[in-house]
């Protein structure tokens, strides 16, 4: 570390011309949208690979909750490839909703959220590249399990296309929707309750349709309505939401 | 509250940041009212004043992350709201929360920080060596000491090009010999044209006192 605590005269000088600083052209910010957003999108995923307690928890806590039920209920096939649909996609909720703290309360906690709402990038951009990171650590996992949990509760075997469309179009709404949440929560010190009692019933209207469309794909009969309504959901939450959560984060960190 | 002395006569003074009657009330207490501050090219302001007197919120007024009560904070003449993306371009805020991620390495750290401001990522080695940061650049900032984090945060200031830097509490948890390069820093940095807002409870040693403009807050204990 230099120690030259007496700076010239001369050396002011000469500082001052060749090195000023670009205080209205826009010029050194050379940061488009697009590296913008992958830019955020890397790092939320960097992290949550050295943090891996965060992809394998929410995942078992699917699993086991969804193991439970053929336990509590007895193993009867029937039984269960009736309720089947119904216990995915609750366990799914859940495990959503379990992992979604971490979506803004450690950037909150060490100031990264500060920064990112200090960038010169729209917060919406940002905010959608966590989202977007959030689902691929913990939606796009669920997707893959859901089949074999699905043998495990005798779904019948028409239901399993209607399950992973239902999936993938409907756990982006659970990230988009619960993100808002968690902006709203993010600076409360104990939200976890008061986040589920905000954001569960706001998946309601995903679980009447996801499950009503493996229902009806299970007696043979097409489902594209029930997923035409999830992907108009996913849709209006995928355009509005990461405005919402820009909003809910400048509230939070006030 | 001293009003700030209305800028000398160099004619090369632009005013960047400018609060107009700016009233901050928290938990019921009123911690400044009508408060006005300019800020020119090339100022140093320390904002002075007892724990609890507002000197972090008004940081936070100033850098438009907390809204204030009343008031207008304007970035060259044009409110700060409305000129939210130039404004952000021009502003380097620094706050009590260092902004490191203890998963990611002091150089990863360095660089998401530098990138995400569009600035350039090719010198973050030079930058976390001018922090006193060499050898650490791989380790992860979980690993290091909390002073160590807050040089991680700090090092930006050695590539910033923004005129406007809002330093909340820069040298707590930074040794002696930190201090003094960080305050050289901030030296060549006003004389670049920039201007710095900081607030701090040790003397500054190595910039001339007259070269420093001081905001005393202690409305809240009149």
């Amino acid at each position: 570390m230099t120690t030259n605590t007496e700076l010239t005269e001369s050396s002011k000088a000469a500082l001052a011309p060749t090195d000023t600083l670009n205080m209205t052209d826009t010029q050194h910010n050379n940061l488009s949208y697009r590296d913008a957003f992958f830019l955020v999108l890397k790092r939320d995923i960097t992290i949550a690979l050295r943090h891996r307690d965060d992809i394998i928890n929410p995942l078992l806590f699917f699993v086991i909750v969804v193991t439970l039920f053929p336990l509590g209920i007895g193993p009867e096939a029937k039984t269960l490839s009736r309720i089947a649909p119904g216990i995915i996609w609750v366990a799914a909720l859940l495990a959503t909703l379990l992992s979604l703290d971490r979506l803004f309360k450690s950037d909150y906690g060490d100031g990264s959220l500060e920064q990112m709402l200090l960038s010169p990038h729209p917060v919406f951009l940002l905010v959608l590249a966590k989202i977007v990171a959030h689902w691929l650590i913990t939606g796009l996992p669920l997707i893959f399990i859901a089949p074999l949990l699905a043998v495990l509760l005798h779904l019948n075997e028409q239901s399993y296309g209607a399950l992973i469309f239902t999936l993938l179009l409907g756990t982006p709404v659970l990230s988009l929707l619960g993100a808002v949440g968690v902006a709203l929560t993010v600076g409360i010190k104990k939200g976890g309750v008061l986040l589920s009692l905000l954001v569960l019933p706001l998946y309601i209207p995903v679980l009447i349709f996801a499950t009503s469309a493996i229902d009806t794909a299970s007696i043979g009969l097409p489902y594209s309505g029930q997923l035409a309504i999830i992907a108009a959901l996913f849709f209006g939450s995928l355009t509005l939401a990461p405005f919402a959560v820009g909003a809910a984060l400048k509230v939070s960190t006030n | 509250m001293t009003p700030l002395p209305k800028s000398t006569s160099s004619t090369q003074e632009t005013i960047l940041l400018k609060g107009e009657n700016l009233t901050c009330i928290r938990e019921d207490r009123l911690l400044f009212d009508d408060l006005n501050i300019e800020i020119n090219t090339g100022d140093i302001v320390q904002v002075e004043g007892p724990n609890g007197s507002g000197k972090t919120s008004l940081l936070r007024i100033l850098a438009g992350l907390s809204q204030p009560y009343e008031g207008k904070v304007k970035f060259k003449q044009i409110l700060t709201s409305q000129c939210r993306e130039e404004f952000h371009e021009n502003l380097l805020y620094f706050g009590h929360l260092p902004g490191v991620k203890g998963e990611m390495s002091a150089e990863e750290n360095l660089s998401f920080n530098l990138a995400l401001h569009g600035l350039d990522t090719n010198q973050t080695v030079d930058n976390l060596a001018n922090m006193n940061l060499l050898g650490f650049e791989d380790s992860l900032a979980s690993h290091l000491s909390a002073g160590q984090h807050r040089r991680i945060g700090l090092a930006r200031l050695y590539q910033s090009r923004a005129p406007i830097w809002i330093l909340d509490e820069p040298f707590t948890a930074i040794d002696k010999q930190g201090v003094a390069s960080l305050e050289q820093r901030f030296i060549e940095h006003a004389n670049q044209g920039g201007c710095v807002i900081l607030t701090t409870h040790q003397d500054l040693l190595a910039i001339p006192s007259d070269k420093v403009k001081k905001i005393t807050l202690d409305y809240a204990f009149e």
